[in-house]
């Protein structure tokens, strides 16, 4: 029997064959947490009474409330940066960026395993590294030791063929997977992505999807290296030698076909990330604000898809636009390509770069009553910092179009 | 270990946010941050649950973020021990590393009304109603990981064996 490719890179990586189901220590290559996770990590690994195993495979950064917008999380940054200087530990301070986006940017390589305070780190499964989140003190101890204890999981393969159709982007592949396997129908498993639609996927694409495998309950979300990922390593100036591919003949618990022929552009719905419907169903509801960014949608396509909406347009004046670039290099890019531009002229505003908004920390919290539609990956109540608000979820087309009209409205057939 | 207390209950894919919202996270005051568990979706819970409360869950409790704070306000509240259908992963792993039982024993969360009085006996795998005289049965957690709850976490597990023994 063939290995799946979570089991590829477990065997790979403890050097014997390991399978679905077995219970193994395996050696960790990268480590991150950021600001919401590493204080509690750092507190336990004085806890364990050991100092970490090896700096150069640990990374930190601020950007879940960055810059601080409160004393005690100044006090807390003061921490991270305190600890990561003593310890020679690489630290992304305020503005550069969602650590999610800085680790593929500059860290990820295929093969690796790779641990993050964070329940989205799934998203470098797209680079083939078997990454998965886990909470502060299992990475305290990953910290300390540079081993972790995990679960060989089973493989939910997904199998999608075809092109994307026109305004139909990656967000709406995943989201339309997810309504169909649930929030909770990956829970322990590796997805792993297969069909035609791989060669269409750019490597925006695949983060998009592989961010949200969690929202499944996903342990990752993984993708193999092909010409694609190889083509983005090797601009990134990182190792290009290793492809990755699971056997013909490996073993899936599960199994999900799809054609992009379904697809259409859809919204997640209040309050759970599985509501997933047509666009069309919500033609017409009014929203007060709209977001654009996040691990999940705030890439340079993302804001490209956003700004041919925007140009030339103006942000509804009952509307708030808020923008945010996933890391200061998409910033730059931005502000180079003239995107910047186009969205401040049309009326938007512009958040350095960071989390802010999509977990209600600062930059952007609604009002009591008020409807947010948001690139992000979660619509869960209270998330963007007020329970008595609603969330919507979106493509970035179907978000800065939403903010041009004032209200949710289908852009196939627009211009 | 017998755990014995009343019953709060809750539905399925009780998420990280709704245990404990994003934006109460920005200190490590763990008791300050506990007053605001489940402040969305059940607003009286953290100032009437009593210390050895035990929770009950539908499908998939504590999915979406990997905040530890979730397990941690559940645990300084005094709650003994959380039962649901299935948990999400990573809850569940932050849960035993901190030494919170969790017991996966689908039916409870069915036949258990909330104010019920039960006791959890966690080396037989049992759940005895008190209220209601019925018995449930669930399978217990690996052996491995039953070591770490009975050491009160992984912390102090792993000072005690110095690595993982799986
Ligand atoms: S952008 Fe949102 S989902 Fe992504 S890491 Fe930040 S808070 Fe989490």
């Amino acid at each position: 029997m063939g290995l799946t490719l979570a089991e590829k890179i477990l065997s790979a990586k403890t050097g014997s064959r390991v399978e679905a189901g077995d219970l193994i220590v395996v050696g960790v290559d990268l480590i991150v947490a950021h600001d919401g996770t590493a204080p509690i990590a750092i507190n336990q690994l004085k806890e364990l009474g050991l100092n970490v195993f090896n700096p150069d495979k640990i990374i930190l950064v601020l950007d879940h409330a960055a810059p601080s917008p409160k004393d005690t999380v100044s006090n807390l940054h003061k921490t991270i940066r305190e600890f990561a200087w003593k310890n020679n530990i690489k630290l992304y301070d305020v503005g550069c960026g969602v650590c999610h986006q800085l680790l593929v940017e500059n860290h990820v390589n295929p093969l690796t395993v790779v641990l993050g305070a964070d329940s989205h780190t799934c998203t470098y499964g797209a680079l083939g590294a078997f990454a998965t989140g886990m909470g502060s003190t299992d990475i305290a101890v990953a910290m300390g030791y540079g081993q972790t204890w995990l679960k060989v999981p089973h493989t939910y393969k997904i199998k999608v063929d075809g092109k994307l159709p026109p305004h139909v982007y990656s967000k709406d592949l995943i989201l339309t997977i997810i309504k169909k396997i649930t929030a909770s129908g990956a829970t322990y498993m590796s997805m792993e992505f297969h069909g035609s639609i791989l060669k269409q996927l750019t490597i925006d694409d695949r983060f998009t999807i592989a961010n949200m495998a969690i929202e499944a309950g996903g342990k990752t979300g993984l993708f193999p290296v092909d010409e694609i990922t190889l083509k983005y390593l090797e601009s990134a100036g990182r190792p290009a030698n290793i492809r990755l591919e699971a056997d013909p003949d490996a073993y899936y618990q599960k199994e999900l076909e799809l054609h992009t022929s379904e697809l259409q552009p859809v919204v997640a719905a209040p309050d759970q990330v599985d509501n997933v419907h047509p666009v069309s169903d919500f033609e017409g509801q009014e929203v007060n604000q709209v977001f654009i960014g996040t691990c999940t949608n705030g890439r340079l396509s993302d804001l490209q898809a956003a700004a041919r909406i925007l140009k030339g347009n103006k942000v509804n004046s009952r509307v708030r636009l808020i923008i945010q670039p996933a890391s200061a290099k998409i910033y730059l890019q931005a502000l180079k390509t003239g995107l910047i531009e186009t969205f401040i002229e049309a009326g938007a505003t512009v958040n350095p770069p960071g989390c802010g908004p999509c977990i209600g920390r600062h930059l952007g919290i609604l009002a009591d009553g008020e409807i947010c539609l948001s690139t992000q990956n979660r619509n869960f109540k209270g998330r963007m910092g007020n329970p008595n608000s609603k969330i919507y979820l979106s493509n970035p087309e179907v978000a800065a179009l939403a903010a041009v009209k004032g209200y949710i409205t289908d852009p196939t057939g627009y211009r | 270990m017998i755990l014995k207390g009343r019953v709060w209950k809750f539905g399925d894919n009780v998420n990280t946010d709704e245990i404990i919202a994003g934006k109460r996270l920005l200190t490590l005051d763990f008791e300050e941050i506990a007053k605001y568990a489940f402040e969305a979706i059940k607003p009286d819970f953290a100032a009437k649950v009593k210390p050895g409360d035990i929770i009950i869950a539908g499908d998939n409790f504590g999915c979406g973020s990997s905040r530890e704070q979730a397990p941690i306000v559940i645990k300084k509240l005094g709650v003994s021990a959380v039962i649901a259908n299935y948990f999400a992963r990573i809850f569940f792993r932050n849960a035993i590393n901190i030494g919170l039982p969790l017991i996966e024993a689908p039916g409870a969360h069915q036949t258990v009304n909330e104010g019920d009085i039960i006791e959890v006996n966690l080396k037989e795998g049992v759940i005895k109603n008190l209220t209601s005289n019925r018995e449930i049965h669930f399978k217990k957690i690996p052996q491995f990981l039953t070591e770490i709850l009975s050491e009160g976490g992984v912390i102090n597990y792993l000072k005690k064996n110095g690595r993982f023994k799986v």
